[in-house]
């Protein structure tokens, strides 16, 4: 769709489109380039030399079992954050659609997480969870189990994905809550009448026809749980113990600002500009055309 | 409610109840122990009533007094740069957003949709993929520890230019004949006329923006080294660098609260643009 009407000026689009074009091309582009350049340099410690290696950074990655682990992790995690998330906000969105009372005040409650900045997410859930002043852990070590993320890496991860899914609840649970409210009053009623108890109606209308919200939820949790966790995890675990919570965004900014492999980690982020892109394809050509039956 | 389910509706709300205790409790547990000293909170269990502590606590975190052995900044001045930060980024984004949408909807010039596509490949490009020579682009140009280098690279925003774009494009086009017939300029055409039109937009981007802006991480924890530049979400982060008890849980949860309190009251008193925002943003 095109404007028929439009203005007539040589310069003023220029001038409009400037400051975002100037933005762009400094801080985007210009940036993105030197990755990629970077990515098939390899610089001596000092920065003093810089040679060609083509894809020596790239092979390296491949053989470096720690970036593999944090692929793994990485996998781990977002499909954790994202299964656990999404199945809890629809959970919490299908009795909230149900009810009539109360219905604004229980939106209004759960919605607040999604104003905590992740890295305060992170330190509430590290200070519950801590094991000498924590009072989960407390509790926990009353029911026997000891409690210490600090050294359990099972325990780490668990730490982090419950504190990003916490952070993320209120975001599906609108989106949930917007779907459902959606689909057509009539069709729940019709298979009322043909006798299809709540239950049967569920599987077989509303999470059906919910499909697409799923979906696109599903990316948009994904995409959340590699890139905008990076503040939990700095805040929770640090990535440790070990390298147990150490997902790729976190190793990236380790190795090229504590580690300062600067080859090594342009090529990381090479590598995940390329999961980037195919998320947002994957995003774009589906979502756009509604998954649905 | 398709029929009357008295058990059912229990259920819901239970559930919903059970949800938002969930939710709610570690705010609570956070605001608890800011209204404790910090022995108390060492003990365990830590007391799970809010203490007698609030006012001596939140002035120690305001004017950094509290002892500890993590950072000890005055998180006043953390609160200023976290919100003049989240202020630029917001306003900036809807400004600059609102001149190329209008740039790219009403007018013909040449590589118009080269444009547009280059600020739609930016959805593929976050900080967190390239990081490093950001950073070096920033501190080249000096911006190190100064709110320019804290907000200019983070200003571009594709999501805001579409969501303008596609409101534009609704707009009627008598409105833009009409304007001229009167003989408006674009400018004017843009200022008394579009802008207004976008207001219920630009209301539902400022939230989702602002709340962007205030709980940035990883970019303020590169480009700020000095203690009078960090905005509050990282000062709580150097807060906790110390070992594990000998923090001051209760002044490092104060700041929590006091770093939760803005966005928290943009999204509540604007819920409706929020949701919204986040509904429209995403479309």
């Amino acid at each position: 769709m095109e404007k028929r009407v439009f203005f007539r000026s040589n310069w003023l689009p220029w001038l409009l489109i400037a400051p975002q074009v100037v933005v762009i091309v400094l801080f985007f582009f210009w940036p993105a380039a030197q990755a990629l350049l970077q990515s098939v340099q390899q610089s001596d410690a000092f920065g003093t030399s810089v040679e060609f290696v083509g894809l020596e950074n790239f092979r390296n990655l491949w053989h470096d079992e720690t970036y593999l682990a944090s692929f793994y992790t990485t996998a781990v995690f977002s499909t954790l954050v994202a299964v656990v998330g999404i199945t809890v906000s629809l959970l919490l969105a299908v009795f909230a659609d149900r009810i009539v009372k109360g219905a604004l005040a229980y939106k209004t409650l759960l919605i607040w997480p999604y104003a905590v900045a992740p890295a305060v997410a992170g330190v509430l859930w590290l200070f519950m969870f801590a094991p000498s002043v924590g009072v989960v852990s407390y509790w926990l070590r009353a029911i026997g189990v000891d409690w210490n993320h600090l050294l359990n890496g099972t325990h780490a991860m668990t730490l982090v994905v419950m504190a990003a899914v916490w952070k993320q609840i209120s975001y599906n649970f609108l989106f949930f809550l917007a779907g459902l409210q959606s689909i057509p009053k009539s069709l729940i009623e019709a298979a009322a009448i043909d006798g299809a108890r709540p239950w049967r109606r569920f599987w077989t209308i509303v999470f059906p026809l919910l499909s697409p919200t799923t979906f696109f939820l599903l990316v948009i949790n994904i995409v959340y749980a590699f890139f905008d966790t990076f503040a939990i995890i700095d805040a929770a675990t640090q990535g440790g113990p070990g390298k147990e919570t150490a997902i790729l965004v976190y190793k990236v900014y380790f190795d090229g600002f504590k580690a300062m492999d600067l080859g090594g980690s342009a090529a990381q982020s090479v590598v995940l500009m390329v999961i980037v892109v195919a998320l947002t394809v994957v995003q774009f050509r589906f979502v756009e055309k509604k998954v649905n039956y | 409610m398709v029929e009357r389910r008295p058990f059912l509706t229990f259920l819901s709300h239970a559930v919903l109840i059970l949800g938002v205790l969930v939710v709610a409790f570690p705010l609570y547990l956070t605001f608890v122990a800011s209204t404790q000293t910090s022995q108390a909170i060492v003990q365990t269990p830590m007391p799970l009533l809010p203490g007698g502590y609030l006012i001596e606590n939140y002035t120690a975190a305001w004017n950094g007094t509290g002892g500890g052995s993590g950072s000890k900044a005055p998180v006043g001045q953390m609160m200023l740069v976290s919100l003049v930060s989240a202020l630029v980024i917001s306003l900036g984004k809807i400004a600059i957003s609102l001149l190329s949408a209008f740039a790219i909807v009403y007018f013909r010039f040449p590589f118009r949709m080269l444009v547009f596509w280059a600020i739609f490949i930016t959805l593929m490009l976050p900080v967190e993929v390239r990081i490093g020579p950001t950073y070096k682009v920033v501190s080249d140009l000096g911006m190190l520890n100064s709110y320019a280098g804290l907000t200019i690279p983070l200003i571009a925003s594709a999501t805001a230019t579409f969501l303008f774009r596609q409101f534009f494009l609704t707009v009627p086009e008598e409105l833009v004949e009409a304007a001229r017939i009167d003989g408006a300029g674009p400018m004017r055409f843009f200022k008394d006329i579009l802008v207004p039109l976008s207001k219920t937009s630009i209301a539902a981007l400022f939230v989702i923006q602002f709340i962007y802006g205030w709980n940035q991480y990883l970019w303020p924890l590169l480009v700020t080294t000095s203690e009078d530049m960090y905005p509050v979400v990282i000062g709580i982060k150097r807060m906790i660098s110390g070992g594990d008890s000998e923090m001051q849980w209760n002044i490092v949860m104060a700041t929590a609260v006091l770093a939760m309190l803005p966005p928290a009251l943009v999204v509540m008193l604007m819920q409706k643009w929020f949701v919204k925002g986040l509904v429209d943003t995403e479309k």
